[in-house]
């Protein structure tokens, strides 16, 4: 070991230090540094996200056509609003932002496995949002939604470039997923610190492991998929066209079978997150740790088996239809797991109400109310009548978008005095929770009616019968965005004039490692590997 | 493991600040762009620059990574078993990507997966002969399997020469074996537009063919490093990397071999609803 001091002198700055200027960010292999960019780009990807979805509702707020004459344009925002807010926002925020940042600090490494690989993974990133960007902006934009199902999205339908620019953007992103997905495992894996076996990592290490596990094995699909369909598109190959002896359906299998295991992949980094502050702030460990832990596992599993839920339209065999149903309904018992334990961890605590713990529990109520819907939709013949109408949209945006993006301001408030060294103002923080809270409830609630009173999705133009929801849903809307704003305030207002935060501003409940050191973190932290075996009683 | 007076005690190598990563970003994007012209005007020299670009990447890259490996302290023991642990799943992702192509086989030839599907192998389609090329293929690429093996005890026994000479067999193993392959696709009664069958045949072989390609650049790579002396018998994850990788090539061909080749081109693995 003497000689790896000596190993570090060839020809590079002070070790210890941070490179100074754009070379800092643009050559950087700090995990620190890497989750900054990380968590930057999902603000930038947040925005564009969520002025298509304002477009959206601006327009759904009355029944015609309002401000949208061409409805490819319609079906080109739907699309590119579902794309840049799962690869580009949620995936980013969470898995390259918060894991990035605290895999390392958590289990006592100095940095990622592979920091220069690290540093690749966020660039590709950037790559397939640029290219994502203009396949909305060439040839009528991509109007596929976020599916592409062929025969829509083949060269008949979509004759132009731009399918194309979303394929190469998602095959782009999708490499920058498996190579930080490689990163992540291997770093969990091999640089855990001695005495943190895998019964004694902190969940959110746990929800990390499975989620890369999850792009690893999903992604490689997709990506499969990508090319038959590039292919058909260019090549002449007919891997989806009937009239060749292929089958639109299969894309569907393929899709899905990436897809399902998406969903998990943007929930799942949320659940650890959780688990975290729902603890800290009970002053509480987490009830049932091993049962949380492979709560997570086994959801991570049964997502590669339920796929087909996604397609019950399509004509399945009724033994098909019935396989399906069953493993998606079992899917709510480790659910269940997480949801009881969180409950458990907070009875009998001395919970405070602090931004994140608020939440924290708005993660929960949002979750369940996805969870009973999905439930209500695993059913074959139920879902005959919901599918594609807005309760299915009701359904996931309870579930991936505000439960898992609660997910994120939750452990973005709890990690930004460790990541900034300053503390936000807990006022504001609250207020800017009830206004996000009471604006994705008034946005979202209402579809689950008008779906089940039949309201297509990605269509611009409804029946006066829907007139009041859709009104009541963009007032939400336009609540929901005022509150993005304001977190965006007090983001700039704690980076400009926050008070100086302690290294553990959140007292005896916060008992992992990062807490351990100064806030904010320094450039290089564990240089020496701290020491988790159990200690003999003194 | 001890945490004493030093400032540093970990035995994890911290990479410096590399410009490779952006700069191979760029190329990626200059690839996906000049690709997309490419399919749409026919003009190739923007795809042709990002291949450049990326294959400039990676060279410039691995030359950083094999500069570390050749530093003494760098790649401790630990950091060697993160490497092999990395490769493995990346090979396990790889996996997954041929799991999509043999998906779309298995889908277009049995029609329990598929309601709609048609006699298999399709009306009109003159199948290659299992027996001729494919299973010379076959015997080409498990022998070289084994003579990789043999380079790799010669390797750990530190027999220098019977390493490279049996590394440079298997090399020449696997260009023979891509040569017989090109030669198949010239001479198939089919093309790739002739519908589902040459779609599922030429995507699932030609991506095989450009794995055997890699893994043939990868061996040649390891053969220049054996002959600069880089693998010593305790410290070889480059060789490795390169060995499993092959062996991954190789289980893919047999999979290949027996559904695509075999039963998918025999009358008897047609199965009626």
């Amino acid at each position: 070991m003497s000689d790896a001091a000596a190993a570090h002198d060839h020809g590079h700055d002070d070790h210890h230090g941070a490179p100074a200027g754009w070379r800092r960010w643009v050559y950087s292999t700090n995990h620190k540094d890497i989750g900054t960019l990380y968590l930057v780009a999902a603000m930038v990807s947040v925005l564009i996200g969520g002025v298509f979805s304002f477009m959206i509702r601006l327009e759904l707020q009355s029944p015609g056509l309002q401000y949208i004459e061409d409805l490819q344009f319609y079906n080109v925002l739907v699309t590119a609003h579902g794309f840049v807010m799962v690869f580009f926002f949620v995936m980013p925020a969470l898995i390259g932002g918060f894991g990035n940042w605290f895999i390392p600090l958590m289990i006592g490494a100095p940095d990622m496995a592979f920091p220069r690989m690290n540093n690749i993974s966020f660039w590709l990133l950037v790559v397939g949002l640029l290219l994502l960007m203009t396949s909305a902006l060439v040839a009528g934009g991509a109007g596929t939604g976020w599916t592409v199902y062929p025969p829509l999205s083949n060269a008949t339908f979509h004759s132009g470039a731009a399918v194309d620019f979303a394929i190469l953007s998602l095959h782009v992103a999708g490499a920058s997923s498996i190579l930080g997905a490689i990163n992540f495992i291997t770093t969990i894996m091999n640089m855990r610190a001695p005495g943190m076996t895998y019964h004694r990592m902190p969940l959110f290490i746990w929800a990390m492991l499975v989620t890369a596990l999850l792009l690893l094995l999903a992604l490689p699909v997709l990506a499969g998929a990508l090319t038959m369909l590039l292919t058909d598109r260019n090549f002449g190959t007919t891997f989806f066209e009937a009239s060749g002896g292929g089958d639109p359906i299969f894309w569907q299998h393929l899709f899905w079978f990436f897809g399902h295991p998406e969903v998990y992949i943007m929930i799942v980094p949320a659940f650890g997150v959780i688990s975290h502050v729902v603890s800290t702030f009970s002053r509480k460990p987490v009830f049932g740790y091993l049962g949380m832990a492979y709560a997570m596992a086994a959801i991570g599993f049964i997502g590669f088996i339920v796929w087909a839920h996604h397609m019950f339209t399509v004509g399945f065999n009724v033994e098909t239809r019935a396989y399906f149903v069953l493993a998606t309904m079992v899917i709510a018992v480790p659910t269940g797991v997480k949801i009881f334990s969180w409950l458990a961890t907070m009875w009998g605590g001395s919970i405070e109400f602090r931004t994140p713990m608020l939440y924290a529990m708005g993660f929960i109520f949002l979750f369940v109310v996805g969870g009973v819907t999905g439930i209500t939709l695993a059913n074959a013949g139920v879902d005959i009548a919901f599918h594609d109408t807005y309760f299915v949209i009701a359904h996931f945006h309870y579930v991936l978008s505000i439960a898992a993006a609660f997910g994120i301001l939750s452990g973005f408030f709890y990690w930004f005095p460790k990541m900034c060294g300053k503390m936000y103002n807990e006022g504001l923080g609250k207020i800017q929770f009830w206004l996000m809270f009471i604006g994705v409830n008034i946005l979202f609630f209402p579809q689950h009616f008008s779906g089940m009173a039949g309201m297509p999705r990605r269509i611009p133009d409804y029946p006066e019968a829907y007139a009041g929801w859709n009104f009541v849903s963009s007032i939400g809307a336009y609540i929901s965005f005022a509150a993005s704003l304001l977190f965006f305030y007090i983001v700039i207002q704690t980076l400009r004039s926050g008070e100086k935060a302690p290294a553990n501003p959140w007292g005896e409940g916060a008992t992992t490692l990062e807490w351990q050191v100064p806030s904010p973190a320094p450039f290089h932290t564990h240089d020496q590997t701290p020491d988790m075996r159990p200690q003999p009683a003194e | 493991m001890a945490s004493d007076a030093t400032s540093k005690t970990h035995h994890w190598h911290v990479a410096d600040p590399s410009p490779w990563p952006i700069v191979g970003s760029v190329s990626a994007l200059v690839m996906a762009v000049g690709g997309i012209i490419y399919m749409h005007t026919g003009f190739i020299w923007g795809f042709v620059l990002g291949v450049v670009l990326t294959m400039y990447t990676m060279v410039v890259w691995f030359k950083d990574v094999i500069l570390e490996a050749e530093t003494p302290g760098l790649h401790t023991p630990p950091v060697q078993v993160g490497l092999r642990i990395s490769f493995l799943l990346f090979i396990v992702s790889e996996v997954m990507f041929f799991f999509a192509f043999f998906w779309a086989f298995f889908h277009s030839s049995l029609p329990i997966l598929n309601l709609v599907a048609g006699a298999w192998p399709p009306e009109g389609i003159e199948v290659l002969h299992t027996w001729d090329i494919p299973f010379l293929n076959t015997l080409i690429l498990l022998s070289s399997g084994a003579t990789l093996t043999i380079a790799h005890h010669a390797l750990i026994e530190n027999d220098r020469d019977r390493f490279l000479n049996y590394t440079l067999i298997t090399v020449i193993l696997g260009f023979i074996f891509l040569g017989f392959q090109i030669f198949e696709y010239s001479v198939a009664a089919f093309s790739l537009q002739d519908g589902i069958y040459p779609s599922t045949f030429f995507l699932a072989t030609g991506f095989h063919g450009f794995h055997v390609l890699i893994g043939a650049v990868f061996l040649t790579v390891c053969y220049f490093r054996g002959r600069n002396g880089h693998f010593k018998p305790d410290h070889h994850v480059g060789f490795e990397a390169a060995a499993w990788y092959w062996h991954f090539v190789d289980v893919v061909w047999l999979f290949l071999f027996i559904n695509v080749y075999w039963w998918g081109s025999s009358p008897l693995g047609h199965l009626q609803p």
